[in-house]
Parts: C-alpha cells; sequence; structure tokens
C-alpha cells in the first residue's frame, strides 16, 4: 500500500481525537493524554508523508477512488508536507504547554474543558486546508479552522474576548463570503474546482475575468494572510486571547492564508500580472507593520504588529516568483511559524511571571527569571535576523532574489526589507530594555507579582523552581527548534527550492492528479504565456522577471541552490538526487 | 450558459443591504447584515449552476446536458450548513456583549485608546541627554540623573487629546505644543525649560505617562 494514502489520516486522527477528547470532558488528565497522543501519532504519520514526498515530489489520493476531475483529491507535495509537518510540531508543542498552564493557573475562570476538543478541530481544519486538491475544500478547511478559532479566541467569554472576537468573527466571514464567492464564480466560468483541473482551464479564459477571479481570491486569502491594507484586524483580536492560543494562531492561522496566496498564484494564475501590485503591497506590510510594532506597549501586542510586518517578506519572495524568492519564501515560512510561536509562548511565561505583559509595568526580568530571558533573547535576535540564526538565512534569500530580479520595484523592496529588519531589531531591543534590563525600582507601577518576585528572589537566590516545567519544555523545545533551522539550512534549503521548482512548474502537481496529458497542456499554456510576457514590454519591469522566472526550472540542474547562504555542498549526496529524478520528470514532460 | 434574471435581481438587492447593515455599529444589524451576505452568496452559486433540468439521477438513453448540475447545490448545502453555524455562534457573543456591557454595539478597544492618548512624546526613550563632562558625579549634580522625569510633552509636538463621546466611541485630535501656536516653529524653550537641566526638574515626579489605573492590574483577562 502507499504511504501517501494515509495522507487523509492527517485530518481525520484529529477529528477523531476531538471526539475522543469531548466524550471525556469531566477528567481533564484522560483528555490531555487523548489529545497529546492524537497530536503525537499525527506528527508521526505526517514525518513519514515528508519522508515520502522528499524523494517523489507531489501525490494525490483520490478519496473514495473517484478519479480527479470529479472526486475529491488530496494533494502532498513537497510544500505542504513541509508546512504540515511544521505546523504539527508547533501546535504538539503548544498542545503541552496549554496544559501544563491549565494546570497550573486555577484561577482561570473559563471553561477549559472546551480547550482539547476545539484545539483539535482546529488542528483537522489546518491540515485539511494543506491538503486540499480542490478550492472548495480548502474553503470547508478555511472554515473548520475558523469555526475553531471562533472558540478559542472568545474562550471564556470575557468582556475583552468577546469585544475581540466580535471584530475577528466579522471580517473572517466576509473573508470567507468573499472566497465563496470567487469560488463560485470560478466554477461558473469553468464548470470545476479542481485546482490542477483550473490551471488547465484557467488558462482558456479571457484574460480580464482571469484578472477579476485572481483578484477576488486574492482579497479574499489577504484578508486571512493578513496582508497590509487588509491586516487591520489581527493586531486587535489576538492580544486578548490566551498565550497559548495567540500562539497558535499567530503561528498557524496567517500561514494558512500565506500558503493559499502561493497555491494559487503558483498553480491557478502563473505568470507575473500581479507581481508588481503583491511588491507594493509586500513593502506596505512589512513598513507599515512594524511601524505599529514601535508604538505599543503591550508585547503581544507588539508580537501581533511583528507578525503582520513579516507577512510582507512571505509575499515579497512570492512576487519575485523565482525559484530563488519563492524558495526563500518557503524557508521563510518555516523560520516564521516557529520563532512567532515561541515568542508567544515565552510572553506567557513572562504573563504567568510578572501578572502582565505590559512594558511599561516590566522589569527587571533578566535578574528575576534569567531562563525566561535567555528563552526571549533567541527568538527575538532570530525574527529580528542576527546572522548566525535562520531569520537572517532567509531573509538573505529574499534578498538576494530581489537583487537577482533587478528592477526598480524589487531594488525598493530589497531597501524595505532591510529597514524592517533593522525596526524589528529596534523593537525588540525595545522591549528587551524595559522588561528585563532595567530596574524593578524604575517601574512605575508595577504589578504585585512582579515586585513579589523580585524581593523574594533577593532575599533566597536558591529555590524552588518557579516557572512550570510543563511550560518550560515546550518553550525550550520550539526555541532549539527555531534555532535548529540553523544547523540544518543546506538541506532545508534544498527542500524549499525544490518545492519552489516543483509548484513553479505546475508540471509535477497537474501530473500528479490529472495524468500527464494535462500537465502537457499547463507547459504550454505556461510557454504561451511566457511568450506573451515577453512580448508586453510597455511595462519594462515585467518581461525579465518572467521570463528567469520560468525557465529557471528547466535549465537550472540545481546550479542556482550554490548560491545560498549556509549551504556549502558537502550535503549533495543526500539531496541531489531528488534533484536530477525532477529534472529527468520535467524533461521527459516537454515537448 | 442563461441565467435567471430574477434570481441575479434578488441576489443584487440582498448584498446591497447586506453590506449597509454590515457599514453599522449595531451588532445585530452586523448579524442581519452577515446572513443576508452569505445567503446572497448561496444565491449565486445557485445562479452558477445554469439553468434547471431534469433531477440528476442517471437514466439510460437521457443525454447529460438535460440534467441540473448537483454540484453547486452540493456546495450551497455545504455553505449553508457553516453560515448557520456561524449565526449561532455570533448570537451568542452578541447576546454575552450585551451582557458584560449592556451595549448592542461594538466595543472600543481600550488598549487602542492607551496607545492612541499616548504622548509621541517619551520621556524615556526621547529626552535630549545633557553631555556628561565626568563618570563621578553625584545625583544633584548629574544632568541626566532624572531624566524620565525631564518632560513628559514634546514642546515642538504636542500631545494627542483624546475625546470620550457620549455614544462610546473616541475622537483623536492632535493638538499643537503648549507654546505659542507655532508661529516660530524653531522656538526652543528657555534653557531653564530644557529638558535635562536641573531647573527644569519638576518637583513631583511621575508627571510622564498617562496614569495607569490600578485595578486595572490583571486587565481582566488572565491568562
Amino acid at each position: 500500500m502507499n504511504l501517501v494514502s494515509l495522507a487523509p489520516l492527517a485530518v481525520l486522527l484529529p477529528i477523531l481525537g476531538a471526539a475522543a477528547a469531548f466524550m471525556m470532558v469531566r477528567k481533564p488528565r484522560v483528555q490531555i493524554t487523548v489529545t497529546v497522543v492524537t497530536m503525537t501519532v499525527t506528527l508521526i504519520l505526517e514525518c513519514l508523508l515528508l519522508a515520502y514526498t522528499w524523494d517523489t515530489g507531489a501525490t494525490a489520493v483520490f478519496i473514495g477512488g473517484w478519479e480527479s476531475p470529479w472526486g475529491i483529491s488530496m494533494v502532498v507535495d513537497r510544500f505542504s508536507a513541509l508546512m504540515l509537518v511544521v505546523s504539527s510540531a508547533i501546535v504538539l508543542a503548544v498542545l503541552v504547554y496549554a496544559s501544563a498552564q491549565g494546570v497550573t493557573d486555577t484561577d482561570q475562570g473559563g471553561p477549559v474543558s472546551i480547550f482539547h476538543p476545539t484545539y483539535l478541530i482546529l488542528v483537522a481544519g489546518v491540515s485539511n486546508a494543506f491538503l486540499a486538491g480542490d478550492l472548495f475544500n480548502l474553503y470547508v478547511g478555511f472554515e473548520i479552522l475558523l469555526t475553531a478559532s471562533y472558540v478559542l479566541l472568545t474562550l471564556g467569554g470575557t468582556g475583552p474576548r468577546v469585544r475581540a472576537g466580535v471584530t475577528y468573527v466579522v471580517v473572517s466571514v466576509i473573508s470567507s463570503v468573499i472566497f465563496l464567492i470567487a469560488i463560485a464564480m470560478i466554477y461558473g466560468a469553468t464548470g470545476t474546482v479542481n485546482m490542477a483541473d483550473l490551471a488547465v482551464k484557467l488558462a482558456d479564459l479571457d484574460p480580464d475575468l482571469q484578472m477579476v477571479l485572481h483578484l477576488m481570491l486574492l482579497v479574499g486569502f489577504g484578508i486571512k494572510a493578513a496582508v497590509f491594507p487588509l491586516s487591520f484586524w489581527l493586531p486587535d483580536s489576538y492580544p486578548t486571547a490566551p498565550a497559548p492560543v495567540t500562539a497558535v494562531f499567530a503561528g498557524l492561522l496567517t500561514k494558512v492564508g500565506v500558503y493559499a496566496i502561493v497555491r494559487t498564484e503558483t498553480l491557478l494564475f502563473p505568470g507575473d500580472r500581479v507581481n508588481n501590485l503583491l511588491m507594493v503591497v509586500a513593502a506596505l506590510t512589512m513598513i507599515v507593520g512594524i511601524l505599529g510594532a514601535l508604538a505599543q506597549n503591550d508585547i503581544k501586542r507588539v508580537l501581533s504588529f511583528t507578525l503582520v510586518s513579516h507577512i510582507g517578506f512571505m509575499i515579497f519572495g512570492l512576487a519575485v516568483s523565482s525559484v530563488l524568492g519563492l524558495g526563500a519564501t518557503v524557508f521563510y515560512v518555516v523560520h516564521h511559524i516557529t520563532v512567532q510561536t515561541s515568542l508567544f509562548l515565552v510572553t506567557g511565561l513572562i504573563e504567568q511571571r510578572a501578572g502582565t505583559a505590559n512594558m511599561d509595568r516590566l522589569g527587571g526580568l533578566a535578574r528575576i527569571s534569567p531562563i525566561i530571558a535567555v528563552l526571549f533573547f533567541i527568538p527575538a535576535m532570530n525574527l529580528a535576523g542576527i546572522p548566525p540564526f535562520s531569520g537572517f538565512l532567509g531573509k538573505i534569500g529574499l534578498m538576494t532574489a530581489g537583487v537577482g530580479l533587478g528592477t526598480p520595484l524589487a531594488w525598493v523592496l530589497v531597501g524595505a526589507s532591510v529597514l524592517t529588519s533593522l525596526l524589528t531589531l529596534l523593537v525588540m531591543v525595545r522591549v528587551w530594555a524595559r522588561a528585563f534590563w532595567r530596574k524593578v525600582e524604575d517601574v512605575e507601577h508595577p504589578p504585585a507579582k512582579l515586585t513579589n518576585a523580585a524581593n523574594q528572589d533577593r532575599e533566597e537566590r536558591t529555590g524552588r523552581r518557579r516557572v512550570a516545567a510543563g511550560m518550560l519544555v515546550p518553550t525550550v523545545g520550539l526555541v532549539s527548534l527555531g534555532v535548529a533551522f540553523t544547523v540544518v539550512a543546506g538541506p532545508l534549503y534544498n527542500l524549499s527550492d525544490q518545492a519552489a521548482r516543483d509548484m513553479l512548474a505546475r508540471t509535477p502537481y497537474i501530473e500528479a492528479v490529472l495524468g500527464p496529458e494535462a500537465a502537457a497542456k499547463a507547459e504550454r499554456d505556461l510557454e504561451l504565456l511566457d511568450e506573451q510576457g515577453i512580448n508586453r514590454t510597455d511595462d519594462g519591469s515585467v518581461g525579465p522577471g518572467n521570463g528567469q522566472g520560468l525557465e529557471a526550472p528547466v535549465d537550472s540542474d540545481g546550479q542556482d541552490t550554490g548560491t545560498r547562504p549556509g549551504e556549502s555542498g558537502g550535503d549533495d549526496d543526500s539531496s541531489g538526487e531528488p534533484v536530477d529524478t525532477e529534472n529527468d520528470t520535467d524533461e521527459g514532460v516537454q515537448p | 450558459m442563461t441565467v435567471n434574471f430574477l434570481l441575479l435581481l434578488v441576489m443584487g438587492v440582498m448584498y446591497a443591504g447586506g453590506i449597509y447593515l454590515l457599514l453599522e455599529r449595531t451588532l445585530t444589524r452586523v448579524l442581519l447584515g452577515m446572513m443576508l451576505i452569505t445567503n446572497a452568496t448561496n444565491v449565486l452559486i445557485l445562479v452558477m449552476s445554469g439553468p434547471p433540468g431534469r433531477p440528476p439521477i442517471v437514466v439510460d438513453g437521457v443525454d447529460p446536458s438535460e440534467y441540473s448540475d448537483p454540484l453547486p447545490q452540493a456546495l450551497t448545502l455545504t455553505a449553508i450548513v457553516i453560515s448557520f453555524a456561524v449565526t449561532a455562534f455570533m448570537l451568542g457573543m452578541i447576546y454575552r456583549s450585551w451582557k458584560l456591557g449592556r451595549r448592542d454595539e461594538v466595543q472600543v478597544d481600550t488598549e487602542d485608546v492607551k496607545v492612541a492618548e499616548q504622548p509621541s512624546f517619551d520621556a524615556e526613550d526621547d529626552a535630549e541627554l545633557q553631555e556628561e563632562t565626568s563618570e563621578f558625579l553625584d545625583e544633584d549634580e548629574d544632568p541626566n540623573a532624572d531624566y524620565e522625569h525631564a518632560t513628559a510633552l514634546n514642546p515642538a509636538t504636542g500631545a494627542l487629546t483624546v475625546k470620550h463621546q457620549a455614544d462610546g466611541t473616541v475622537s483623536v485630535t492632535s493638538r499643537p505644543g503648549r507654546q505659542e501656536e507655532g508661529h516660530d516653529d524653531d522656538h526652543h524653550p528657555e534653557e531653564d525649560e530644557r529638558p535635562g537641566s536641573p531647573g527644569a526638574r519638576p518637583g513631583v515626579h511621575g508627571v510622564s505617562g498617562p496614569g495607569y489605573d490600578t485595578t486595572d492590574d490583571q486587565k481582566g483577562d488572565r491568562t
């Protein structure tokens, strides 16, 4: 039996686990065990999937045995498998953290028994969105995860959470409606919702109609991904939720939006018709987001704004639409999921230790709790992109791609990303200087918990562990995972580049779902588009980027990976093989 | 493809009404608007399925184009279920919001107001430090010893005024500095007023920053 045919279990297992956990509402310990076991099994399954697709590339599963344009298909390719593994890893870490916090914080008022089932439903939705082979299934995946997120965001139903929840629900519903309208119009125009089928059929439509459908999808996903003009809702709604919930939202939900944007841009609407728009949007997202972060005083809100800001980096790589750029985007998404989640978890630790996450009222944490300080410092520097860390590698990859494109807009974007990195550093240093370095005596209204901790600390240096181990261990795990991305940057970048090459070539995906004939037709469409792109030189900046981006998968032979940072070519024996097989299939398909 | 004009008209009216209601501040109207918009979308999907035909049950010898398209109906059904769930949840949340605040309205984010109220000049970050001539100064002699309290308000930029209005909304206006209204932009305060100089040191500590309510300690949401 084929391993990939187990892919639907990634969705099914969490749902079954949720049902089991829901039945155990009265027994919190059993509930936690059920949830953790479910997530662990899912994670192992997804690791196997990743190992499988690492070599073979895209594979499709036809649910119920119905062939593709008619039945529902799930597609596992390198990008979706990678996203699945990373998301499940952080979900598991946050789950352990949340369970420990629920046990230690006795004064938490909300109905905690509902947390675990809802959390698993959220995971099922995320997995479904990553695996979906047709647009409507993607919509259903989004709705599952959004509905679960409504419950998690308003957990306990306190005033601030309900206020934030109202905004969040209304905005999410509007984005879903826009997405659904786009699906309806796409179905009306082409008669299919299967993404591989659409990739073939959309190219035959009138370009103007294509543009309308394209922009509808982009706006719908843009709201979910919190891209600049559509990002207003995020910093308002995320910070009020409990720390683990915010952590998993920040890590995952916007990235599902980014994933959907990447899929539509590469698979459904190839070419660079909106790339200039995306570049402008990316630059504005970065700059406006980080300026917002500078104005905030609450650490959770600061992090929400940096989250918005760094979405811009992912859109940047996508807008460049070369193997270099898209590969860097994939790498950056993986890096950012981990780092952003660990930062929010550390903020949860700060809140637990000091009683507030407001920078104005924090101080002396470096002395009171050195472990929290270290745990904050590493991902903060990682986020800002200080050299040894993966944030630096991701950013340098994006900038290399931007410089390689060489258009004026790309240069502006490179400048904006440098500026954003520096401002991120400033924001993080500001948090560091206030919350960790200054003395408790300098704080104007320190919360009682903080002063107590400071006094206690002075009296008895030795003593018991004050941060619960159950919360500390997953945080340490995530922080070290973020650091580990530096160590495995070579293979990871290789994988990202291959994922990007697959996505830009489109043929592996379409061939997996519909067979070689459809893939050949898609290839011809792409070439036609390429010619049009070159013909359409009135824009000036359009032609070269397109040609470079689309031809790279054919003639690169893995050469361009040599320019990657942190990759010395020593690990080629492990990952060189898939490159070769990949090119073989590409050439086999080509006319 | 032929389309039913009446359905399109209904859809258009529903969208228009829904969007109008969504722009309201009252939560129940927002809910109604949401319902109208989601159902208008269901109508749109139905319109996209083309003209109605025979029931989609395969009968030998019938041309496939005579059946009506079953897929959009399946899609609509899914969409209806989803919008039903979300509407129910939203209703619960509106009720909760009303129980908590006795207001059927979108509430103002207090944290946003705090950020808007804080002066653009941060005493701690932005105070001009006097040049230190020696590292060995006592507290009394050191011009920078008290820099945090040097000033809460930058004379050049002024502060933002936040007005809480009767209906619960907030309006933010920028007020020029406390000096005469900017006929002289380069106006420097007198030497004695200058931040950091000993003469400008206020008698009372803690003028900087908006005062925090001590009852606000836990921010209402313990996590």
